[in-house]
């Protein structure tokens, strides 16, 4: 199937001499929610920025729905809704007309019945005649989601769309995010947030230093790349890890009372009974038992810490 | 063509100065006024007429060109300036919308405000000195080509400028200096003549000469030159925006 967006070999060198993209490939599906990852300067904003029209590329090229964001930005800009990270809006304007000033910039005739629907849906209706900045930060975020779906994108950008939000903001965002995707936007999302990609992300991609180190589907990345650990508490503290244990590299916690078995769950073999029976042989008596899964951010951390 | 684009832009321009009348309408008049007490009543009354024209009379175009400059700059650069310092700037930047679509949008609202300012300016003018308008298609020829010239050229302010500080140089520094010397409060040809030549340099004279010439019918210079600066002018102050917009000079990284 077609990408809905295809960016190739994207590139860009600011006139500082900044390199904030490296040779970028990537393909984004259509109704898919992809998560794009990465540290502060890592070229997340630049990406999205050279998508949406807002910073020009130095090399490379990209498409949205089979159309190049330059030759035909007419079209794919009308395809784009853009939610940026900063609390980007005019201070006097009413909640009403900001909305309404979007969708008539992207080109959409005057719709009442849509803009009502949507502010409903983001919980501003009774908020539609207020000013701007007599707006909570959440509510002027949501504005903001406001103003980038008020002329029914079908492809969604969320700079940081969590970034300073209480957790039940934030929850109430993700499920704004599974919505609208169910309706067929596709959604790409930068953030920091590690919880959030694993929470409502199909795909992940982690960026740093301008260059896109992997992109694949969440599930599938903490499958290849998770370890698993085994924890073993014992009832009597220990000064060292037997010799008897040794074949299975355990780390012994500070006050001996903890002992862990990091393992690849892929393995046919992982070890663990034999690890077990050789723990009862050497005397040691266990008081709990605990295995954990490393998370997304275990992943992140340590791609980064890679490159 | 983005007609909704262009719409909603020059609506929300023109809300903006509805929204502070006072500052945008009022105030003008109100020191344009104070002008022709000043300068048309008290001392006017004690100077004699300028090439058969009564000092009152004479004053108007120009203190009509120095209100519609001001006002074309001011609109203009603060219509684009603003969003950029606040940030907003990023939906026009992101929208379906080609730099024609945004120049009619916010420079045809602040060639608007302007229009409507001079007007008034011109009513107002009846209160303090009696008003022919000898030619009255080309005085509204040189009001609609003045405020769209200069609000064409406030709009390449707006885009250069990064800070307030720029936003008011030119205006202040540049041209209040060129329309006062301009001769809105004289005919150049009362100037010692090593002066009358230094002051056919200011693109000023020009503009206010050819509006004068559709007042009374008297001018500094041929009524052909100054509408061929005003054109000119204006050619200029597109491809400047033309290729601010092509290279996203202050707009675009």
């Amino acid at each position: 199937m077609q990408p809905v967006v295809s960016i190739s070999n994207l590139s860009k060198t600011y006139a500082s001499g900044h390199h904030a993209l490296k040779d970028v490939n990537l393909d984004i599906a259509r109704g898919e929610i992809l998560a794009l990852l990465g540290p502060n300067g890592a070229g997340k904003t630049t990406l999205i920025s050279i998508i949406c029209g807002i910073v020009n590329a130095s090399e490379g090229s990209v498409t949205v729905d089979g159309y190049d964001i330059v030759s035909d930005y007419r079209i794919t800009r009308a395809m784009i809704g853009l939610v940026p990270q900063e609390l980007t809006l005019g201070a006097f304007d009413t909640v009403w007309n900001t909305l309404s000033f979007s969708r008539g910039l992207f080109g959409k005739r005057p719709n009442r019945a849509y803009l009502e629907q949507l502010l409903k849906d983001l919980s501003l209706w009774d908020k539609k005649d207020s000013e701007l900045m007599a707006l909570s930060g959440g509510m002027k975020r949501r504005v903001l989601i406001g103003k980038a779906l008020s002329h029914e994108p079908s492809v969604l950008f969320l700079d940081e769309p969590t970034a300073g939000v209480d957790v039940e903001l934030r929850k109430d965002m993700w499920a704004l995010v599974r919505r609208l995707r169910a309706s067929g936007v596709t959604i790409i999302l930068t953030t920091h947030y590690i919880e959030e990609a694993e929470a409502i992300a199909d795909r992940v991609g982690v960026i740093n230093q301008g260059q896109l180190l992997l992109v694949d589907d969440k599930l599938a990345l903490m499958h290849k790349l998770g370890k698993r650990q085994l924890i073993v508490e014992l009832e009597t503290a220990v000064a060292k890890v037997p010799e008897a244990l040794a074949r299975w590299a355990l780390e012994i916690s500070a006050d001996g009372t903890r002992l862990t078995y990091t393992y690849d769950p892929h393995n046919t073999h992982t070890g663990i009974s034999a690890l077990l029976q050789a723990i009862g042989e050497a005397g040691l008596t266990l008081k709990d038992l605990k295995t954990t899964q490393s998370s997304l951010e275990d992943i992140f951390v340590s791609l980064v810490k890679r490159k | 063509m983005n007609t909704h684009a262009v719409k909603v832009i020059y609506k929300y321009e023109m809300l903006r100065a509805w929204d502070t009348l006072l500052q945008s309408f009022a105030s003008p008049v109100i020191s344009t006024s104070l002008y022709f007490v000043v300068f048309g009543s008290a001392i006017g009354s004690r100077i004699e007429q300028i090439e058969g024209v009564s000092y009152g009379a004479f004053i108007v175009p120009g203190l009509m060109m120095l209100a519609l400059l001001t006002q074309s700059i001011s609109n203009a650069s603060f219509g684009i300036f603003f969003p950029k310092f606040t940030g907003t700037i990023y939906e026009v930047m992101s929208a379906p919308i080609s730099f024609v679509e945004i120049l009619l949008g916010y420079v045809g609202a602040a060639a608007t405000k302007s229009l409507i300012i001079g007007l008034i300016i011109l009513s107002t003018a009846g209160f303090f000195v009696p008003l022919e308008i000898a030619h009255p298609v080309w005085m509204m020829g040189f009001l609609v080509l003045t405020c769209i010239s200069f609000s064409l050229f406030g709009f390449i302010i707006g885009l250069w400028a990064d800070n307030f500080e720029k936003l008011q140089l030119i205006p202040l520094l540049v041209i209040t200096p060129l329309v006062f010397l301009g001769g809105s409060f004289y005919s150049v040809s009362m100037l010692p003549p090593a002066w009358q030549t230094v002051t056919l340099f200011n693109p000023v004279v020009y503009l206010i000469s050819g509006f004068r010439w559709s007042f009374f019918e008297v001018s500094d210079v041929s009524v052909g030159l100054s509408l061929s600066m005003v054109l000119v002018f204006l050619a200029a102050c597109l491809l400047i925006v033309w290729w601010m917009f092509k290279t996203g000079y202050r707009l675009k990284q």
